[in-house]
């Protein structure tokens, strides 16, 4: 018990990663920017007609911490989300398909057109499940890792979920668990500093979320969300961790959202953001701020970064086209699936 | 040498039978995990779980932090893995704090992964009456759980079959809900040896007649049941139904029954507004109103929370004597009749208090 309580984990240290490692992040950061913002394009539909009927939480602005994160989890690994799952769902490497005929009520979505954009899942790549009640997947997480403690497996679950799910009673009672259990979790925090327009300093009087796992004996990481460097090299660190038995990690993620909470639109214009916060944060895009450094490296080139623009724009085209043709469930089979 | 007296049924009490159940089931396959606060304390959840740490790896049983939300979580998440999760709490009303996780996550799960995930989980929930139990520890919240689609809901009373439905809500796929009343844990019956399943599947005929229906839930079963009885050593002989199984409710048997009496009562444990007897009504009205020849009537627990002091809980809680007179009124029945069932039920309950389980009511079934 004393030994358990006193795992620590030290701040870590980064060196650049490896040119395939560090292609492979850039692909995917630009992959999900792509995704989100042609849903956000797209989302008012074309004349009368909108053709994603569900509400939708984009990523923009957040990619860094899930695709550092993901790039260290095997497919084995297995994912929990929250409401805001696009990028959890695309980092994972979930299928891009299911999730757009998904987000198009589609009979071919992921789950059936039941869920919409808040229920991605794809299970062959870890993408577990997504659960949009906030902090309500974060047991479920435990439940997982509980099952692989239980059975000597060696995978490890993840737990994502926002700054506003700490506040929630079921985090406390899960991280209390998880390190009584010493269960292989992980719970990465993605702090984007609203809980819809209330700001995190209205919440909380201090933002260094670690506190509250370290209150549970949990090490606490945490990182720049706009350097997914940064990102992979703590969840490197804290898989690691876990991987050896050590119990649950807590890694904390400071990230921005770009967009209005629900839904495709910019909101600054409200004016719940002080002035010039977004531009700061922009400044750093985790996806832009990437791509200018691999360039600097010389690990991609101007070329590649066309091609890649060229290649995943047209995947995506042609994915929206197949998701607007597929065919609607039918409305005899919503009782379906409620008795296994 | 030891012979077994094969001729004399072994008689169990409901709690027993339930650790029965329970046990033969964790036995049965090492999947199931058990969670509980004190899940091998020298309660053990009023002695259901007693000696499972012995029968199995006690790596299965874990403790639970007074943490039920998060707690049912985690027994959900491990069911999504493959778990066959059992939980039992002490008071129905620790629950309450888990509604979140029971209806967003086991009620949905398999729903929302359109038939990936399934969530094998029994949360059963012990109700208390008696003895000043009050108003947050005896509250029957059946209808709570029955609103919800995709939860299984029992109410196990008599001892085999409560064995039978205890190993059949482990090895079911979905989330099974059982609310045991503590005085049902009392209920003796005989009981089999060895692991065996009673069916989910819907309410069951205790005592046939053609006078009335009478549908009980929870231990309501056993005062309809003794009532019936006494009535049918008076020539009065009616259609006695255990609910049981509460959601999925199958009615099939109880509006065949209702078309055939033309009389149905209705016996909650929990509130009888919005009770079970209120959908059960509506139902036979639905489909069987010509049928009937007066108009249904509910028994149930008043509009009110449940109150400590015996002084107040002075019919708070359908009996005989309530089952009796709305038969009576319902049937027209000889004001002798009535007299000598009534003082019959008088004679059988000796007296004891309103507040304690009575000898009568324990059987055995």
């Amino acid at each position: 018990m004393t030994e358990r309580m006193t795992a620590t984990l030290e701040p870590v240290q980064t060196a650049p990663a490896a040119p395939a490692t560090a292609r492979r992040m850039f692909e995917r950061l630009h992959w999900i920017r792509l995704v989100e913002e042609m849903i956000a394009r797209r989302y008012g539909g074309a004349g009368d007609v909108q053709d994603m009927r569900c509400p939708i939480h984009l990523s923009s602005g957040q990619e860094g911490a899930a695709v550092g994160v993901c790039d260290v989890l095997e497919d084995s690994d297995l994912l929990f989300s929250t409401h805001r799952c696009h990028a959890h769902y695309l980092a994972k490497g979930g299928a891009l398909q299911p999730m757009l005929d998904e987000i198009h009520g589609k009979a071919s979505g992921c789950v059936g057109g039941r869920g919409g954009s808040m229920h991605l899942m794809d299970e062959s790549v870890g993408m577990f499940a997504s659960v949009p009640i906030v902090s309500s997947a974060i047991p479920l997480a435990a439940g997982a890792a509980l099952t692989f403690a239980l059975d000597g497996l060696p995978h490890i679950a993840a737990a994502f979920f926002g700054d506003a799910a700490i506040e929630g009673g079921v985090w406390h009672e899960t991280a209390n668990f998880a390190r009584m259990q010493n269960l292989p979790i992980l719970f990465v925090c993605e702090n984007n500093l609203y809980s819809i327009f209330t700001p995190l300093r209205r919440r909380q009087p201090d933002d260094n979320l670690g506190r509250l796992a370290a209150a549970f004996g949990i090490p606490a990481l945490r990182a720049d969300g706009n350097d997914v460097e940064v990102v992979r090299a703590n969840a490197r660190a804290a898989v690691d961790h876990i991987r050896q038995g050590n119990g649950p990690v807590f890694l904390q993620i400071d990230t921005y959202r770009y967009r209005e909470h629900c839904g495709p639109n910019d909101d600054d214009h409200i004016g719940y953001r002080p002035d010039g916060e977004l531009a700061a944060w922009r400044r750093h895009d985790p996806v832009t701020s990437y791509r200018d450094t691999l360039l600097a490296r010389g690990i991609i080139t101007d070329a590649d970064v066309q091609a890649l623009q060229q290649a995943q724009t047209a995947a995506l085209v042609s994915g929206f086209a197949a998701a607007l043709a597929a065919p609607l469930p039918e409305a005899h089979t919503a009782g379906d699936f409620v008795y296994a | 040498l030891f012979m077994p007296d094969t001729a004399a049924p072994r008689l169990l009490k409901t709690s027993d039978a339930i650790r029965e159940g329970l046990t033969e089931a964790a036995r049965a396959c090492r999947d199931v995990l058990f969670f509980a606060e004190g899940v091998d304390d020298a309660s053990a959840v009023f002695g259901t779980l007693t000696g499972l740490d012995k029968a199995i790896d006690p790596r299965r049983l874990i403790e639970m932090p007074i943490a039920e939300n998060g707690l049912c979580g985690i027994a959900i998440g491990a069911a999504l893995l493959g778990k066959r999760s059992v939980i039992s709490l002490n008071r129905a009303e620790f629950a309450l704090p888990a509604m979140e996780q029971i209806v967003n996550n086991a009620a949905k799960a398999f729903y929302t992964s359109n038939g990936k995930h399934r969530v094998p989980l029994l949360l059963r929930l012990v109700v208390g009456r008696g003895w000043g139990q009050g108003p947050a520890h005896a509250q029957s919240l059946e209808t709570m759980f029955a609103a919800v689609p995709g939860l299984k809901v029992i109410m196990p009373v008599f001892a085999e079959d409560a064995k039978g439905m205890m190993a059949a809500a482990i090895a079911d796929d979905n989330p099974v809900i059982s609310i045991e009343n503590r005085w049902a844990h009392y209920i003796r019956g005989p009981v089999p040896e060895g692991y065996y399943t009673c069916p989910l599947d819907g309410p069951k005929l205790l005592r046939s007649g053609d006078a009335l229906t009478v549908v009980a839930s929870g231990y309501m079963a056993a005062e309809a049941l003794r009532l019936a009885d006494l009535l049918a050593e008076h020539g009065v002989a009616l259609d006695v139904f255990d609910l049981r199984v509460l959601r999925p409710l199958r009615l099939a048997d109880i509006i065949a029954s209702a078309r055939r009496t033309g009389r149905l009562l209705t016996v909650d444990t929990g509130f009888k507004i919005l009770g079970m007897g209120s959908e059960i009504v509506a139902q036979v009205t639905e489909q069987a109103f010509s049928s009937l020849r007066a108009p249904p009537r509910r028994l149930g627990l008043p509009d009110h929370p449940t109150p400590s002091s015996r002084g107040l809980i002075v019919g708070y809680y359908p009996d005989g004597f309530a089952i009796l007179q709305s038969v009576a009124a319902m049937l027209d029945l000889p004001q002798a009749t009535v007299d000598r069932v009534h003082a019959a039920l008088t004679d059988k309950l000796e007296g004891v208090g309103v507040d304690v389980p009575n000898r009568f009511f324990q059987g055995p079934f």
